[in-house]
């Protein structure tokens, strides 16, 4: 895979350049999209482009969108390429979703769950009918406001493994494995293959994850909580040394529960899966929690036989802008790869039809 | 409080330049980036979730107080005014004012605001009923 070195074609290149240009803006008598209103109205592109560019910046991935005209992909590989011009600070101190400021929250498995089913902003429920009152620019209606208060949250999966139902999650404090930093190496831990699902590919991630549901290394998942809102993002700043509140990051976090048959040394429980994706995300948390669940089949003693549950497979190619890098790059020129294949297919052609000649 | 504020309305509250103490950079504004982890399950093991970018200024004032903000994004004048505003919070002659006039009232939008998220999020809890069964 080697490429020749090719001279020419700049000018070439810069009419393509310009002519691109002119086609992104579109017709000129059409207002131009401003990135506000990306980042206000096209909510779950933006947060799209940054869970795969895996930097969140509303008003960057907004400015990515535009400037790729809509090409989420190539909108999150501008904006993955931005976020190496910048220093790295340090880590935060790891969300706490339990103390979520709850704007949705919902459980397939216990229909009465402490603290109640929450939709929130969601599109569940509508009929997939297209609404041609937003041709209009109709106002919406105003949502509706209620004033008992969303009480505290307990999380399904801590109401099981209250009661010994779910295999509980060890707490630790050690530093994870930082993808951005470090080779991944295979068997990948568990934090490596979380980090790489969070920033994988929404389509690939989907793509997976049904597969898990189709029968290719099944789990029987059920929907054990999804929930979204915002969390406070807190870091310790070398100079003061104590933790301080710089903002809040709107997340969705979804619990899968699995059937478990439990060993010899362990009875029967629960495992869980887990996905936690930037912004209003139920589709890319329910993903990941899937895949997450599938990968772990090694270390609970399953047999690993479908590709959602081989995690080198699965985090090699989930990263769109790995795979869209790899892919378009045959578009390169390969003028001398091909000149000596193509040689040697004549040369192998001649030499077949000169034996049967004879 | 001051990371979650909007700049002009720190602006606003602070006093003109002429009527508080010269302030000098020690560090920034200056814009990098801050890992964001989740944990395993909720409550297990860190994991890295991706970055943020934050905007970060440290200054001191001419008598003495340092003023630190780091905020989410890359608006450097509203890390920088918020750097100010903490500075002169720890400033004897100026706490007590900007409580009243910065502090109070970005803690009661801010509550506000949670407040109403919170009351939206109330009006779409689902009220289950049981339906009453067919078989006598």
């Amino acid at each position: 895979m080697a490429y020749v070195a090719v001279k020419g074609g700049e000018r070439a290149i810069d009419a393509a350049h310009a002519w691109r240009e002119a086609a992104r803006r579109g017709d000129p008598a059409v207002p131009a999209l401003s990135t506000a209103q990306i980042a206000g109205q096209l909510g779950r592109a933006v947060e799209r482009v940054m869970a795969e560019a895996s930097l969140h910046d509303p008003v960057l991935a907004a400015l990515a969108i535009r400037q790729a005209e809509g090409d989420l992909i190539e909108a999150a590989f501008l904006l993955r390429a931005f976020r190496t011009t910048l220093p790295r600070f340090g880590a935060a101190l790891p969300l706490e979703t339990g103390r979520m400021a709850v704007r949705r929250r919902v459980s397939a498995i216990f229909k009465d769950v402490p603290g109640g089913q929450i939709l929130g902003p969601t599109t569940d429920y509508t009929h997939r009918l297209l609404d041609f009152t937003l041709l209009d620019d109709a106002p919406p209606p105003a949502a509706p406001r209620a004033s008992d208060p969303v009480e505290a949250m307990p999380r399904v999966a801590e109401l099981l493994a209250a009661e010994g139902l779910l295999r509980p999650e060890p707490a630790s404090e050690v530093t994870p494995f930082d993808l951005t930093r470090e080779a991944l190496a295979h068997p990948a831990p568990r934090d490596a293959r979380l980090q790489g699902l969070a920033r994988g590919d929404e389509g690939f991630l989907l793509g997976m994850g049904y597969s898990t549901q189709r029968g290719y290394g099944g789990s029987h998942p059920f929907a054990g909580e999804i929930r979204m809102g915002a969390v406070s993002v807190e870091l310790v700043p070398d100079e003061l040394g104590f933790p301080i509140d710089i903002g809040e990051v709107v997340l969705t976090e979804c619990q899968m529960v699995n059937q478990f048959h439990g060993g010899k040394t362990e009875p029967a429980c629960f495992t869980a899966g887990y996905g936690l994706a930037f912004g209003q995300a139920d589709r890319r948390a329910m993903a990941m929690a899937l895949l997450d669940r599938a990968m772990q089949a090694e270390e609970l003693g399953e047999a690993v036989t479908a590709p959602a549950q081989n995690p080198e497979f699965v985090l090699a190619h989930a990263d769109n802008i790995e795979a869209t890098g790899f892919v378009e790059h045959l578009k390169l020129p390969h003028y001398v790869d091909f000149q000596s294949e193509a040689e040697a297919v004549r040369r192998l052609r001649a030499a077949a039809l000169a034996k049967a000649a004879e | 409080m001051l990371a979650r504020a909007d700049a002009a309305r720190i602006a606003a509250a602070l006093p003109p330049p002429d009527a508080r103490p010269e302030a000098r950079r020690l560090r920034g504004p200056e814009t990098g980036l801050v890992m964001l982890r989740g944990r395993m399950g909720g409550t297990g093991a860190p994991f890295n979730l991706g970055e943020i970018t934050v905007t970060r200024c440290t200054l001191r004032l001419r008598d003495g107080p340092v003023g630190h903000a780091t905020i989410m994004g890359r608006d450097a004048d509203h890390a920088e005014l918020a750097a100010l505003a903490d500075a002169l919070l720890q400033h004897p002659d100026f706490a007590a004012p900007l409580g009243e006039t910065l502090i109070a009232p970005l803690a009661a939008s801010q509550a506000a605001a949670r407040a109403d998220i919170a009351a939206r999020a109330a009006a779409t809890r689902v009220a289950f009923f049981t339906l009453q069964t067919m078989r006598g």
